[in-house]
């Protein structure tokens, strides 16, 4: 499961393969260090760290890290908390994965490192429901960690406490996002929140709630260790350190890689994934996660993997879900099977993400299958639109953005399926039923 | 007693680690669930009096997470992926081969009770794939053979 | 506190102040520029699902929903630009997308939220080309429907069941375009089948089953009344339809929101005007020949009754006679019934069914200033103290008000009750008391620290008790709020208790004009508006000298009755053989003349039945148990039946009253009264001046109830009020109790609470086709739990 390449800086991903998922190992291995360190170190000088370290948001949004701690009050009537999102069901994403696997432990000194920095006492590792395996880890990690006296009371004999709970989702992208994340938590069906207040104000059971991904707070414990700086010099300005990578698709050698951000996207492409396999050619790339603007070939191989660099076209990095699409792939299925998921994914509660989701998916089916008319194409864009920006939470907008990419760059492959014609791409002779119309 | 005492006991304990009655529900209902197959009746009106909430409400809540299922499934529910990447590495073929192997289509059970097949959003294998999950257990890097071997272990087993 | 400043922004290029904290939507709205929206939903939680009321906000981003931004000074605000026009079409096609369109045949069509946003902001053409969603519909309970399809996921039903009633049997299901409103026993609801969920639902995805299919709403007319059901008043508006009896009424509902109830209507305001076309409505006078009631002309059933009534008056006195009145009649009707009584039958044996102790309550405000909360009131008092009563069922109104003002203004609430009523959820403070201990309550809160020991349970300690009395000591505005445990002498400790800290006050009485009834003077010792029948007064003035002697109670004239010292008993509206438990054959040499809707069983030992119309029927006013009066506008016709009102004066004019006494119609009245000697000759005719001076005219009918009216408002003190807000459809809170001077207490006389439910409403409620049919469906599909039970 586990691979490597020569151009991997191994930062968050030093202990895979190595047993750090046993507490004595992890110790071995520099472990629990980083929070005794951060023990000695005023709040804010935390928080300043973390800020110089450029670490952004792994989740998929690139937010500051240090930013967003840094919004969390200071003084708060309630009870503040850290909590791990470990939901990930980012289509193309599987990199929390392993770390909750092989370095559960620098999971669970991130969030006391972030709750040292920002007043918490409480952290909740949320991971989602299909990864039972890790909650058993985590479970098991977290209880190791109590016994050593590493989380409880006065941790470290520091006089300090702090707690780290474990929870599990049951199945719902949705969850993911971070309001939707809490209402799960606190045991609710997973519907946003409305927003402000933001949760670093307003949060779990109404306190400041600093939310990170998995893999962000994983790479806190390094960064305090190494020093924000050298963390911040692996990657461009603003764009601090390594991420992983999670080369899926049509690629020959698919796996989680840790490489710099600003890693040209080529490289990562030919280089560290080893090329396209059966001799096709490159047709598109989905650069993080089902979320993000899909690229063409020639985007691709011009773009350099990180945040801004996308930011200045309007576009995301997304969620480190790199995905490869060869020439044979029809991009119309590709939308529909996209658009499935949002579809199926809605929490239901806006209409433009609800209708328009479910809309697309249907016209989507029927332009797959051959039904399709010209009118259709202009329609399908101008529902995406209709979507954009305008839904309750960005799961709408996360729609919508393949979708409109995919008409706009590929229109040519929609035309191709007009008037009964089969998917071209598919094997002669599978000419899908037309679906009765309306 | 719906749930096995211990397991009531566990829940008494997490609870206490939350605010609210109500928050360690959705971990409540996956595990109840895996101690009985599904959320049956009995098992909503206890996990409704355990966390002060209606039994509406904790219909709500199930019915909003797709692991979460009021009927029965079989012993082993054959998860399969198809989407982005499993996708683009044949998780559609296997997704047909399972229909054919087990001869049930999405959400069906086999008439025996001991698979069930459903086809299902990313689980996070996408390097891996095209990927299945078989109740919780993961199996990677599939094809329509790799899938009868699998399928073979699970009938064999006790 | 202090009033929240203003701050200014500007929407559309208009500069617009509104107070800090108030929402973009509605500060819009306040100026009159429309955000379209669907989920949001004033007083009940904000959602920001539906996406209709996004606007441009410079500097931000996105569009974003005026629903929940909160305006901030020097905000600009886009909200007519071709990019909000078109985000608002693009919501309206997405609804419709899923939509069924069977507009024609929906309950909602021409009342649908959906069709006017899609006719103002919506696409004349349809891009949808795919297969719709399809779902049957389904039946919730005897009086909800559901059709899915139709739905379009605002939650306002689910809120207003939840945060509004406090029932939550409304939940939202699956997730996606699977999403579905779902009722909380499975395929049904258990519920208090308000249907607020109805009115509350933008398009026709809920709808009514006393409504389902009866027409379309344009066919109707609406016409805004009073309920005639529980004492708290809600206007209701009834759709009423040209048919062959008349005018049918074939719907319930609170149309306009103009009413004190705003949003609210309980299952009774909803539905239960039903009992108006009944088959067992009396249609047609009925006398009593060898013992059985026949059919007779209305001609026949007054000379009948105006004759014997004349005999026995004329024989025995009018001693012999007693009048009954009613809690559902006018005040106009109360009013005159008690003056026919004492003027032209010569009795002060007046009496109605008292289901609160009005009368002890009015001697115990006497001379206090304004001492007497209203039903608004209660939506937004600071504190509030209840004792006794269980409001949900039997004040629905209250109740909601009172929840209401927990929920938005945080509003303190005490309630002492010897049972653990819904409310008490929403209680800051609540004491569960031993059954009828509430008088001991009320002294221990006048200080009497004895009476804490006949209080104190497991749950209630002494030191709780104190910290009780101290809290409500110190609570500024409270409304005190009290059932019909609490009567005479408690009712003035209370009084004295809750005045001593500037409270206000309510006296909960249970039928639609209780309050009025006694407010009228249906007393044999008090005339309207608590005057001492023995005491000085204008009426003698006004209406020639009266008997000063207090005359027989209701349950005294049932024992006169008995003793065979009563000859005659005229009763209207009212069922005192079985409110009473009364032996019938008492009855038996008594001529009893009954007006009433149907043969109840009072009715059915009468000699002379006369048909009245109901108070859906007439117009006139009501003055619920807080004191706000109110007018009933007429809406449905029924032939063959007259209103009290009209049955009364046709009585007394074949009796051979002088009518302009009775009924000051026509001009002159005092001059037709014929007293051009004595203490008013010479004198203006005072009826003329009011009326001048009040700007009205002389009344041309004599069965104009506003003839009386005009009486009322001239002599009955606390009643002078703004006729023309009353004319507006608006509440008018009357002082009659702060104003009584009702002299010492008498004897005690018996309340009899009518206990009824939410889904009863005294012998009317029998006749309600909806709440029977409630009834009969609770009894076959038994709650087997509680629901929400702590
Ligand atoms: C629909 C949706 C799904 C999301 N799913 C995830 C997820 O599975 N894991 C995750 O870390 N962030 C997810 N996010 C992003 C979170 O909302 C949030 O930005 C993130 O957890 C913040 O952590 P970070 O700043 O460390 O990235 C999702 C966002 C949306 C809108
Ligand atoms: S965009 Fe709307 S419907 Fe979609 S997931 Fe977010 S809130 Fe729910
Ligand atoms: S009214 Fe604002 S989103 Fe519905």
């Amino acid at each position: 499961m586990l691979v490597s390449h020569p151009d991997e800086i191994k930062v968050v991903s030093q202990r895979f393969g190595k047993g750090a998922a046993d507490i004595n190992r992890y110790l071995e291995l520099d472990g629990y260090k980083a929070v005794q360190k951060a023990l000695q170190m005023q709040p804010d000088d935390i928080i300043n760290e973390v800020k110089t370290s450029n670490l952004r948001g792994r989740g998929g949004a690139g937010f500051p890290t240090g930013m967003k701690w840094s919004f969390v009050p200071k003084q708060s009537d309630r009870p503040k908390y850290i909590l791990v999102n470990g939901d990930e069901s980012e289509p193309g994403t599987c990199k929390d994965r392993p770390i909750l696997e092989h370095d559960p432990h620098s999971v669970i000194e991130g969030v006391v490192i972030a709750g040292l920095a920002v007043g918490a006492k409480v952290g909740f590792v949320y991971i989602r429901g299909e990864y039972r395996y890790l909650v058993d880890i985590m479970r098991k990690a977290i209880d190791d960690a109590y016994a050593k006296g590493f989380l409880g009371k006065n941790i470290f004999g520091s006089g300090k406490d702090f707690d780290v709970r474990w929870h599990t989702g049951a199945g719902a992208y949705e969850v993911g996002e971070e309001s939707a994340l809490m209402e799960s938590l606190e045991g609710k069906r997973g519907i946003p929140r409305i927003r402000p207040p933001f949760p670093a104000v307003v949060g779990l059971w109404g306190g400041p709630t600093v939310i990170n991904n998995v893999e962000t707070l994983a790479s806190v414990p390094h960064i305090i260790l190494m020093g924000g700086q050298k963390f911040a010099d692996y990657g461009p300005p603003k764009n601090g350190g390594t991420r992983l990578f999670c080369l899926s698709g049509h690629i020959n050698k698919p796996g989680v890689y840790e490489l710099p951000l600003g890693y040209p996207l080529k490289k990562m492409i030919y280089d560290v994934g080893g090329g396209i396999p059966n001799g096709r050619k490159l047709k598109a790339v989905v650069p993080g996660g089902s979320s993000t603007f899909v690229l063409t070939a020639e985007e691709a191989e011009q773009m350099n993997m990180d945040f801004d660099s996308f930011g200045k076209r309007g576009e995301f990095l997304g969620s480190g879900g790199v995905v490869i699409l060869d020439d044979q792939t029809c991009m119309v299925k590709f939308a529909l099977r996209v658009m499935k998921f949002y579809q199926h994914e809605s929490c239901g509660w806006c209409i433009p993400c609800r209708e328009g989701t479910d809309w697309l998916k249907k016209t989507l089916t029927r332009f797959h299958a051959g039904g399709g008319l010209k009118k259709d194409i202009d329609n399908i864009k101008y529902l995406a639109q209709g979507i954009l920006g305008r839904s309750f939470c960005p799961l709408g907008d996360a729609a919508a953005i393949p979708t409109i990419s995919i008409v706009d760059k590929w229109r040519s492959e929609f035309e191709a399926h007009l008037e009964g014609r089969p998917c071209p791409f598919e094997p002669a002779g599978v000419v899908s039923q037309l679906p009765v119309l309306a | 007693m719906v749930i096995s005492q211990q397991l009531d006991k566990f829940f008494d304990e997490k609870m206490k680690e939350y605010p609210t009655k109500r928050s360690f529900l959705v971990p409540m209902l996956l595990y109840t669930q895996d101690e009985i197959g599904y959320l049956t009746n009995e098992a909503i009106a206890h996990l409704a009096k355990k966390t002060e909430l209606t039994e509406l409400e904790v219909r709500n809540v199930i019915s909003y997470y797709s692991l979460l299922r009021t009927k029965p499934l079989g012993k082993y529910h054959v998860q399969v992926c198809t989407n982005i990447s499993c996708m683009l590495r044949g998780g559609e073929e296997i997704l047909d081969h399972c229909k054919q192997r087990l001869g049930v289509g999405h959400k069906q059970t086999t008439p025996d009770g001991l698979f069930s097949l459903e086809e299902v959003e990313c689980i996070g294998a996408c390097s891996w794939a095209p990927a299945v999950q078989i109740n919780y257990d993961f199996h990677e890097n599939l094809t329509p053979d790799a899938m009868d071997i699998v399928l073979d272990r699970y009938k064999r087993l006790p | 506190m202090s009033e929240p400043k203003n701050v200014t922004i500007t929407v559309d290029g208009k500069s617009i102040a509104a107070p800090a904290g108030t929402l973009l939507i509605e500060a819009c709205k306040a100026v009159g520029i429309e955000v379209p929206s669907f989920c949001y939903y004033p007083g009940l939680s904000l959602q920001a699902a539906c996406r209709m009321c996004l606007v441009r906000i410079e500097k931000m981003p996105k569009l974003q929903t005026a629903c929940t931004v909160v305006i901030t000074d020097g905000m600009v605000v886009t909200t007519d630009s071709d990019e909000v026009r078109q985000a608002r079409k693009s919501m309206t096609e997405l609804l419709l997308g899923n939509h069924p369109l069977d507009c024609p045949v929906c309950d909602a069509g021409g009342e649908c939220e959906l069709q006017d946003m899609t006719f103002k902001y919506g696409a004349a053409e349809s891009r949808y080309m795919e297969g719709k969603l399809h779902k049957e519909e389904q039946q919730w309970s005897p009086v909800v429907y559901f059709d899915r399809p139709r739905c379009i996921l605002c939650y306002r039903c689910v809120r207003v069941c939840g945060e509004g009633m406090d029932v939550w049997a409304l939940g939202v299901q699956n997730r996606g375009s699977g999403s579905v409103i779902a009722p909380n026993e499975g395929d049904h609801l258990d519920c208090e089948e308000c249907g607020m969920c109805i009115d509350i639902c933008p398009v026709g995805a809920l709808t009514s089953g006393a409504y389902r299919y009866k027409t379309r709403p344009w066919e109707m007319n609406h016409v805004g009344t009073i309920c005639t059901h529980c004492g708290d008043g809600c206007k209701t508006t009834l759709g009423v339809r040209r048919s062959d009896a008349g005018a049918d009424i074939v719907r319930g509902d609170n149309r306009d929101k103009s009413g004190i109830n705003n949003d609210f209507l309980c299952i009774k305001g909803r539905y239960a005007f039903d009992f108006f076309d009944h088959p067992d409505r009396l249609r047609q006078p009925l006398i009593r020949r060898n013992g059985k009631l026949t059919p007779a002309t209305w001609e026949e059933a007054i000379a009948h009754t105006a004759s014997r009534l004349r005999e026995i008056r004329d024989a025995k006195g009018g001693q012999a006679i007693g009048v009954i009145g009613s809690n559902r009649t006018t005040n106009e009707e109360n009013y005159l019934l008690q003056k026919f009584a004492r003027t032209v039958l010569g009795t002060n044996n007046v009496d109605h069914h008292r289901t609160a102790d009005y009368a002890s309550f009015a001697r115990a405000l006497a001379g206090k200033n304004n001492a007497t909360a209203t039903m608004r009131d209660v939506a937004s008092a600071p504190a509030i103290l209840l004792i006794g009563n269980d409001p949900t069922e039997q004040h629905p109104l209250l109740a909601w008000n009172i929840r209401t003002n927990v929920r938005l203004n945080l509003a303190k609430l005490f309630i002492a009750n010897s049972q653990p009523i819904k409310l008490s959820r929403q209680a800051s403070t609540f004491i569960q008391i031993p059954q009828e201990r509430e008088g001991k309550l009320v002294a221990f809160l006048n200080g009497d620290d004895a009476a804490a020991g006949t209080l104190t349970s497991a749950g209630v300690s002494n030191d709780s008790l104190k910290q009780i009395r101290t809290d409500l000591r110190a609570q500024k505005d409270l409304v005190i709020i009290f059932g019909s445990e609490l009567r005479g002498a408690d009712i003035d400790a209370l009084v004295k208790f809750g005045s001593g800290i500037g409270a206000k006050f309510i006296c909960l009485g249970d039928y639609a004009n209780s309050r009025g009834a006694a407010d009228m003077g249906l007393y044999p010792d008090l005339l309207p508006g608590y005057v001492a029948a023995n005491g000085p007064h204008k009426y003698n003035e006004e209406w020639g000298k009266l008997q000063a002697s207090t005359g027989l109670s209701l349950p005294e004239m049932m024992q006169a009755a008995k003793d065979g010292q009563l000859s005659a008993l005229y009763v209207v509206g009212a069922n005192p053989v079985a409110d009473y438990s009364f032996d019938p054959a008492a009855m038996q040499n008594v001529f009893m003349v009954v007006q009433e809707l149907f043969l109840t069983e009072t009715a059915i030992l009468a000699e002379v039945v006369l048909p009245a119309a109901s108070a859906y029927e007439k117009a006139g006013t009501f003055t619920n148990t807080c004191g706000d009066l109110q007018m009933l506008k007429k809406a449905g016709d029924i032939s063959g039946v007259k209103s009290d009102f009209e049955i009364i004066v046709r009585v007394a004019e074949r009796m051979g009253a002088h009518i302009p006494a009775l009924v000051p119609f026509g001009k002159g009245v005092r001059a037709d009264m014929g007293q051009s000697r004595g203490a008013q000759s010479g004198e203006a005719d005072r009826h003329a001046v009011w009326l001048s001076a009040n700007n009205l005219e002389p009344r041309l009918s004599p069965f104009d109830p506003f003839a009386i009216l005009d009486e009322i408002q001239r002599l009955v003190p606390g009643y002078d009020v703004s006729r023309l807000n009353l004319l507006a459809g608006n509440d008018e809170h009357v002082t009659a109790c702060e104003h009584s001077s009702a002299g010492p207490a008498g004897r005690l006389v018996q309340i009899v609470p009518a206990n009824d439910t939410l889904f009863t409403s005294g012998t009317l409620g029998r006749y309600s086709q909806a709440l029977n049919s409630v009834l009969e469906n609770r009894r076959t599909h038994p709650a087997d739990k509680e629901v929400m039970a702590d």
